[in-house]
């Protein structure tokens, strides 16, 4: 098995498609497979959860069973069999739960050390980067790195399945507030089966002191992932929050259906950044990750979420981070960037609901289609009765390489208030072989040009995330891009 | 051995034949300058050179210090040292003038085998060239070409030619669409690069600008064909009698 692990990994590298298109060879523990009320008994025993919120998964599995896949998006691909999946998987090692880094099976550490994240305390300290580390793999929150220093300021970052043992009061009231239960068909899902995620209290008035970051990987195969992320800012506070995502190269498609509750208290801000790059599939749309993810913030007064995605893996994208702008003078943002190459199919964009007065919202959508793939934006903008003097402004630009892509726009706007503001604008244009040819001519090699003037398209977004992740992201745009010329 | 031999060199675009037998030597050093009516092949010449896609040579050869110049991807003529001055410089929205330089300068390095710039050292090399042009630090904070001015997308063309220090540089009607004031300026930017281990093909419609840039040989190009050759005073002769006259005295 070692020699296949190895072989797949020399592919991997030497063809670079998919850098992180590894597998690690753990014991694993999972759930039987299938989908059934015993299956959501058993995560939760599993887990060893108090029995309201058995009820609560329960719950939402009895309404999912009455609900029908959302079939709007414009995105197509076989029935999915959700009977044909495992929804529990965790590494063996769980049963006696690593207290600290130490203990965390090397071979964990060696996956987390091939993606590049940074998690061992010392060497993070040791860094440039200020950042404290959630990573979930699989299904299981493994180690949270900073959680001490956090904890001086009254800030609460853990696994959500430690936030359930530890801190239940603010789960139970949080959990389901904003994205409820019944809110979609994978919502329901996600939250009869969720098995970890990252959960994040930031106490009044306090400013977090550093980047918040969680990582998800899919490891096993044929399992789902279905992640749950709350972030509870109190009146006042700041937090950024980054989340990464990588999944190994496998031929079979894999479900990932996760929730992320924003809640933006008086005052507060919450700046959350993905830069999502599960798994595409390969060339001919074989294999590949299925993201069908529910986010949604809720912002009270003068509160403001903004939510900046860089989005270039999976097979498909079905997911809209939106923000209810409930508070009077709150502000949502949307800032997106959507790469799509050879088979893969994005539906992607926000929801800006404008409830209290003078609220206003930006949305910022760039998308990229390259190969056979196709990638729409939709987006809703919808202004209240009450809301008075709200303003939105929107921008989707689309760019296309190739001709045998597509991209798509398609805007829902209404307004039930006179006095409010819908401005939007689209632009679709396609990389110029004059643009190319003149950075060939400087000396930059094609698909160097290509990323250059992808880069420089999508500016306007990269630069919203914060630095080290941005030149990151910068690097996996000319990575998704890889072969859509010549 | 010449820095550029273009040997019966024939090119088509579309299936039709624009060049049809070109023959020219340039040596180290030297400026020459083709001129040429429109629809000439003048930018065909050019483009063929530079290796744009859908210039299609049918016939002859060229050669650059002994190489198959046709034989070259336009990044890796570029890396080796052919630089063109476009026409009509290309907008890139997004990407920093200060950025594309760098990776520009960088690739060309590293297809070299020389030792990439970092920040630093390329900053300090960018600084000294923008004060030699007497260009704004402004514009290269710019995104490329991005809004610029026709004068400003012209002197881009020089600084990045500054920069990148190239052994053929092909500069296609530089003096178009420029002022009285800015076509001074360019050419005071060409003529302090001008050096003995760089040639430069100055491609123009119009005679003016060789007064500024003043070549060693001038080439009249007519319908794909090098028809006359001469020293600077042709160009003059060219301005005084047009085209017309010059082309019927040569057929």
């Amino acid at each position: 098995m070692a020699a296949v692990l190895e072989t797949i990994e020399t592919v991997g590298e030497a063809t670079d498609k998919y850098k992180h298109g590894f597998v690690t060879e753990i014991e694993m523990d999972r759930a039987p497979k299938g989908l059934s009320e015993d299956t959501v008994r058993f995560i939760s025993a599993k887990k060893n959860e108090p029995e309201w919120l058995l009820e609560w998964r329960l719950e939402a599995y009895r309404h999912w069973l009455t609900m029908t896949e959302p079939m709007w998006a414009r995105v197509g691909y076989p029935p999915i069999d959700y009977q044909d999946s495992y929804y529990y998987a965790a590494p063996k090692s769980d049963a006696d739960r690593p207290k600290s880094l130490d203990e965390v099976d090397p071979a964990l550490l060696d996956t987390y050390a091939k993606l590049g994240i940074p998690l061992k305390e010392q060497e993070v300290l040791a860094g440039v980067r200020n950042v404290a580390i959630d990573a979930v793999f699989d299904s299981v929150s493994v180690a949270t790195t900073f959680k001490d220093r956090l904890e001086k300021d009254g800030i609460i970052f853990c696994a959500i399945s430690e936030a359930i043992q530890d801190h239940p009061e603010l789960v139970r009231k949080y959990m389901g507030s904003v994205v409820p239960t019944s809110d979609n068909f994978y919502a329901a899902l996600n939250s009869a089966v969720f098995t970890d995620g990252s959960f994040c209290y930031i106490p009044k008035g306090v400013r977090c002191p550093m980047e918040l970051s969680t990582y998800f990987r899919i490891n096993a195969a044929e399992t789902g992932q279905f992640e749950r992320t709350l972030i509870v800012a109190d009146e006042g506070s700041y937090v950024s929050y980054l989340e990464g995502c990588t999944a190994p190269q496998r031929d079979e498609n894999q479900l990932h259906a996760a929730v992320v509750e924003l809640i933006a208290m008086d005052d507060a801000e919450i700046k959350y950044s993905t830069v999502q790059n599960w798994y595409p599939g390969d060339e001919d749309g074989k294999g590949g990750i299925y993201n069908f993810v529910t986010k949604r913030g809720l912002c009270e007064k003068r509160a403001k979420i903004s939510w900046t995605q860089v989005e270039t893996g999976s097979a498909i994208t079905w997911k809209y981070p939106s923000c209810i702008l409930k508070g009077d003078d709150s502000v949502g943002e949307f800032y997106s960037v959507a790469i799509t190459n050879n088979r893969q199919q994005a539906d992607t964009g926000t929801k800006m609901l404008h409830i209290g007065k003078n609220t206003r919202s930006r949305i910022i959508a760039k998308g990229i289609s390259a190969g056979k793939s196709q990638s729409t934006y939709r987006g809703q903008v919808r202004m209240n009765a009450m809301a008075h003097g709200a303003k939105n402004y929107t921008q989707c630009d689309s760019l296309l390489i190739g001709d045998e892509c597509g991209a798509h726009t398609v805007p829902y706007i209404e307004s039930k208030n006179r006095s409010a503001r819908v401005e939007h604008e689209a632009t679709t244009s396609k990389v110029s072989d004059d643009q190319l040819f003149y950075c060939r001519q400087r000396g930059i090699p094609e698909e160097e040009a290509l990323t250059l003037i992808v880069n420089g398209f999508c500016r306007e977004v990269l630069q919203e995330l914060p630095m080290e992740f941005a030149v990151e992201a910068q690097k996996l745009v000319g990575i998704s891009l890889e072969g859509s010329v010549g | 051995m010449n820095i550029l031999s273009i040997k019966d060199l024939h090119a088509t675009v579309d299936g039709k034949e624009i060049l049809k037998g070109i023959n020219l030597e340039m040596g180290a050093g030297e400026v020459h300058a083709i001129m040429g009516p429109n629809g000439s092949g003048k930018s065909t010449l050019s483009y063929v050179l530079s290796g744009r896609d859908g210039y299609e040579v049918s016939k002859g050869e060229v050669l650059y210090k002994g190489e198959n110049l046709m034989e070259m991807l336009p990044e890796e003529r570029a890396q080796a040292g052919v630089f063109l001055a476009f026409q009509y410089p290309v907008e890139i929205p997004g990407v920093p003038t200060v950025t594309f330089l760098k990776q520009a300068m960088n690739s060309v390095r590293k297809a070299r085998g020389e030792k990439e710039l970092d920040a630093f050292e390329f900053k300090k090399i960018m600084d000294a060239r923008l004060k030699e042009l007497s260009i704004v630090n402004d514009m290269v904070r710019r995104a490329l070409n991005t809004g610029f001015s026709g004068g400003e997308k012209k002197r881009m063309e020089v600084l990045q030619m500054a920069m990148l220090e190239p052994s053929l540089a092909i500069l296609d009607e530089t003096d178009s669409g420029l002022d009285i004031d800015a076509l001074k300026t360019v050419a005071d930017g060409v003529n302090a690069l001008r050096a003995e281990d760089r040639s430069m093909l100055v491609i123009t419609h119009y005679q003016r600008l060789l007064d500024y840039i003043v070549p060693d040989h001038v080439h009249v190009l007519s319908a794909g064909r090098i028809i006359l050759s001469g020293d600077k005073s042709l160009a003059l002769e060219l301005e005084e009698k047009g085209y017309a006259d010059i082309v019927a005295a040569a057929a």
